[in-house]
């Protein structure tokens, strides 16, 4: 509740997904959203198996029919583009410990979605410092939706 | 009655001024005409509104500022006087004529001024003149307000050094003289007020009383301005001299105030010289004097002093102000018995501020101030009055403000005794208060035995202390307070393992007598931390001629798994299961299978016997297959063994769609990338072909209870593992085996009982894309794609 809480100060606008250990059964498994030209999902990762596998992301990708697909679960940063659309997983902001993952660095992301184009900004704490990155992804118009 | 007095009070005051008034117009027009003469006669009749005894301070003192405003206007007349010629010594004789002695001395002290400026006598003459014959005035009111009024013409004529009235040498010494016999003489004209009148109005004399303190304060105050009056004379001449007058004077309202007085108005460089006869004349005061808040004030003072500048601070051990204001203390709550004990604590807490700003290194110091006040609370019991908690914490939380590091805060031995003192309710929030210190300074604890000491001051969070009712507490607080002792365990860590794995130890022997309650907000940061340790040992060697106190990773997973156990009283089996799974991954980064093998079997009894919750059952299943497909470590059987119960889980869960899932998920238990013997297609597609046994029958239990077909989503799902397969190279997919599904799904769709569902229909289509899409590839893949037919 206190991080639910504190996540409503940074922006009222909040989509959650339940995370294996999330005490709140409310939470759906997926969810999915229009921000712009663009439809969202998100999803937390847990239920896709193999863990952290694009290919099985991917599928549920095509499942939610959306444009990007944003999951977590592995603490690992990744940024995937594929024909049919973008899956990012933004890591752990806390950096916490991953079984899936060593050395987890803290990270998280921010999209800026601008007509039919994404930039992806990527922000790591590593050694200490904070290291951003940016990521272009163009829509084609020639999907369906 | 009340608002009668305050009616005829009103009323004799505008009686006052009016007659005032009317002789001062009259007294204008003397004076406007150089009529002396008339000019004495008017201004005495005028002083004489000042006789009255019936106004309250409050209405006498407006009476007294008109005069005071008139008089001024006089003194300026007679400066012109003066100036044309007149002899100042017969005006000081002439207005002596005056009928009443109070008008007499009022306008005598006008003169004097003026006599004063002219110096045609020593100022030290006048003055000394003049506060004696004051002494013709004993009612108190009036006797305060005549010699308020000669304060306040004599302030800038006083022969101090520089000013332009020093006589020869030690004129200060006449100053000072002057000064403390007008003070003296205030004091005493106020105390006498005390005793004036029926003891029923004492409180209302006292409120009076009250109004008028700053008339006597003032001349302490003049006292601190005079700049002849170095550190020698001040402590020989100066503060003995008012010292004396305020025990003398017995009483309390003046004993109070006056002490606080002293300490304000004079330097703190000089209370530090003189700390010896201020303190000793604390004991002296009447008992009822609040010599606590007294002496509060003189330790804030000097707290402050100290914090001014680090070049004062010698000076304080110079005097030993330290060992001097501890023993008063003492002596103080010694010879006041009855002091309550939000007395005593306060006084100890301003001390201990003293001595953290004072001598910020001697931590001894600070103990010994907590190890005072413990024994002077030694018998009381827990603390009840809200008041003495309050400076409880406050004293607690000086020392953790000032060192920002509670891990100096901890070498204090008289710190948890003082804890001791405070109820449940407020060692909580002084654990919480301890805590948030932790989290704000970003504190490192890193020993086992400072971690030892931190968990005893926070036991009220960690554990249940004797007596507290449990269902006294609000829900989201206790989750706020549970939540930070876990974040407080996250922050306990040592680079080195040995002591780590000490650090573990010793934090889980504090949460095991946690309850049910706790356990599951405080066992999850514990076990993360051991697998973090346990994956920092990985790196390492494991040392063959380790002893058995060694600290390996086998250790760590006894730990874990004797903590993780401890949840099964709550019980929390989720939890517990999800962290069984996270060891046994752990494990299996160490290869250790048969504590792997351990672990699940731990997590799949859990599954078997404590979660029936259909819908935790699903998260559990995933977690169980995403954990086992991770698994390298575990031999040929064990891994059947494994599998196959999962499989069996799967098949069992209630819901078709989630048995068809969960069924699919376990194909990939079959089939590991990155390792060779791990592709097993044949039972890949036996569960696939599981799965879709299962859609099947989902289909037509809907078509039996609703009459329609359900949605063919999940014949898309296994569509896609088909593909994922076909593309891993899986040989018993083949093409047929896709196509068929194909053709399936697409009559399926286009049945007239089917219920349309576009989310089913985007699915397939976006599939079908990427069919297309993997065949526009060409190279390998497109050349394995070709055959199928969209």
């Amino acid at each position: 509740m206190e991080v639910h809480d504190y996540l409503k100060t940074l922006c009222p606008d909040l989509h959650i997904t339940r995370g294996e250990y999330d005490e709140e059964m409310r939470y759906p498994e997926t969810k999915t959203l229009t921000i712009g030209q663009f439809k969202l999902g998100l999803c937390h990762g847990h239920q896709v198996i193999p863990w952290g596998d694009l290919d099985s992301l991917a599928m549920l990708q095509r499942q939610l029919d959306v444009d990007i697909l944003v999951t977590g679960h592995t603490h690992q940063f990744t940024a995937y583009k594929h024909e049919g659309g973008v899956v990012i997983n933004p890591g752990s902001a806390t950096g916490a410990y991953s079984s899936i993952t060593y050395d987890v660095n803290p990270s998280f992301v921010l999209m800026d979605i601008d007509g039919l184009r994404v930039v992806v900004y990527v922000y790591e704490l590593i050694d200490g410092e904070v290291k951003v990155d940016k990521i272009d992804f163009k829509k084609t118009t020639t999907a369906s939706h | 009655m009340i608002s009668d007095v305050a009616e005829d009070e009103e009323k004799w005051l505008a009686a006052g001024i009016a007659g005032l008034q009317q002789n001062a117009f009259y007294m204008h027009r003397a004076l406007d005409s150089n009529n002396l003469r008339d000019a004495l006669k008017y201004s005495a009749q005028m002083l004489s509104e000042l006789r009255t005894s019936k106004l309250s301070p409050h209405k006498y003192y407006e009476l007294y500022m008109r005069a005071f405003d008139e008089l001024r206007k006089l003194e300026m007349f007679f400066k012109e006087e003066a100036r044309r010629g007149c002899s100042i010594i017969d005006l000081y004789e002439l207005v002596q004529h005056a009928g009443n002695i109070l008008p007499r001395l009022y306008l005598l002290c006008t003169v004097g001024s003026v006599y004063i400026k002219s110096k045609e006598a020593p100022a030290k003459d006048v003055l000394k003149d003049l506060v004696e014959m004051c002494r013709g005035i004993q009612h108190p009111l009036r006797g305060l307000f005549l010699r308020s009024y000669l304060s306040q013409v004599s302030r800038d004529k006083l022969p101090d050094i520089g000013s332009e009235y020093e006589g020869d040498a030690d004129t200060v010494t006449d100053a000072v003289e002057f000064v403390l016999q007008n003070f003296t003489e205030m004091n005493k004209l106020w105390v006498r007020m005390q005793h004036q009148g029926p003891a029923r109005d004492k409180e209302k004399r006292e409120k009076e009383r009250s109004e008028l303190r700053d008339l006597v304060g003032k001349n302490l105050h003049v006292l601190s301005q005079i700049e002849g009056i170095d550190l020698d004379m001040y402590k020989d001449g100066v503060l003995p001299r008012v010292l004396e007058q305020v025990v003398n004077c017995k009483d309390e309202l003046a004993q109070f105030y006056l002490m606080d007085c002293i300490i304000q108005v004079f330097p703190d460089e000089y209370h530090l010289q003189t700390l010896d006869v201020l303190l000793g004349a604390c004991p002296l005061l009447e008992p009822s004097v609040d010599i606590k808040t007294v002496l509060s004030q003189l330790m804030e003072r000097l707290s402050n002093y100290a914090a001014s500048s680090t070049e004062v601070l010698p000076e304080f051990l110079q005097v030993e102000a330290f060992s001097k204001l501890s023993n008063a203390i003492g002596k103080v709550i010694e010879a006041q018995v009855d002091m309550p004990t939000v007395g005593v604590v306060t006084l100890y807490s301003s001390l201990l501020t003293f001595t953290l700003h004072v001598h910020p290194d001697r931590l001894d110091y600070a103990d010994q101030v907590l190890g005072s006040c413990v024994k002077k609370l030694s018998g009381k019991g827990k603390i009840t009055d809200s008041k003495a908690t309050k400076q409880i914490v406050a004293l607690l939380s000086a020392p953790l403000e000032k060192y920002n590091d509670i891990v100096t805060a901890l070498k204090l031995s008289n710190y948890p005794h003082v804890m001791e003192y405070l109820d449940n309710e407020t060692n909580k929030v002084m654990s919480t208060v301890i805590i948030q210190s932790i989290m704000k300074n970003k504190t490192c604890i890193s020993t086992s035995d400072k971690v030892e000491a931190l968990f005893e001051l926070v036991k009220g969070l960690v554990k249940d202390l004797d007596g507290t009712l449990h269902d006294e507490i609000d829900e989201d607080d206790f989750k706020e307070e549970q939540n930070s002792v876990s974040r407080l365990i996250q922050m306990l860590y040592n680079e080195d393992p040995v002591e780590m794995f000490k650090v573990i130890c010793t934090v889980k022997k504090h949460i095991l007598t946690g309850g049910p309650k706790r356990l599951p907000f405080t066992v999850p940061p514990l076990v993360f931390s051991c697998l973090k340790l346990v994956r920092q040992l990985q790196g390492q060697e494991e040392n063959p001629f380790g002893d058995e106190t060694s600290t390996t990773p086998k250790k760590i997973f006894q730990l874990l798994n004797q903590t993780i156990e401890a949840l099964s009283i709550v019980p929390a089996p989720e939890l517990s299961l999800q962290l069984y799974l996270q060891c046994a991954e752990a494990a299996n980064d160490c290869d250790l299978e048969p504590v792997a093998y351990e672990f699940f079997t731990q997590a799949y009894i859990l599954y078997e016997e404590e979660i029936s919750d259909s819908k935790a059952q699903v998260t559990a299943i995933h977690l169980i297959i995403g954990t086992l497909q991770r698994m390298h470590v575990f031999g040929v059987e064990n891994r059947d063994t494994l599998t196959h119960k999962a499989t069996g889980y799967s098949a069992k869960l209630l819901k078709k769609p989630d048995q068809c899932r969960a069924v699919y998920a376990c194909s990939h238990l079959f089939w590991v990338d990155d390792q060779e013997n791990m592709k097993d297609g044949e039972r890949v597609l036996l569960c696939l072909k599981r799965a879709l046994r299962i859609a099947n029958a989902a289909q037509q239990m809907t078509n039996a209870t609703r009459g329609s077909t359900g949605s063919v989503t999940l014949f898309v799902e296994i569509l896609n593992k088909y593909l994922y397969f076909f593309e891993k190279g899986n040989p018993q997919i083949t093409i047929s085996t896709i196509q068929g599904l194909i053709e399936l799904i697409t009559t399926e769709m286009q049945s007239d009982s089917t219920t349309p569902d576009p989310a089913a229909d985007a699915f397939f289509a976006s599939t079908l894309r990427y069919i297309q899409f993997q065949k526009q590839k060409g190279g390998a893949v497109g050349e394995k794609y070709e055959p199928i037919k969209v």
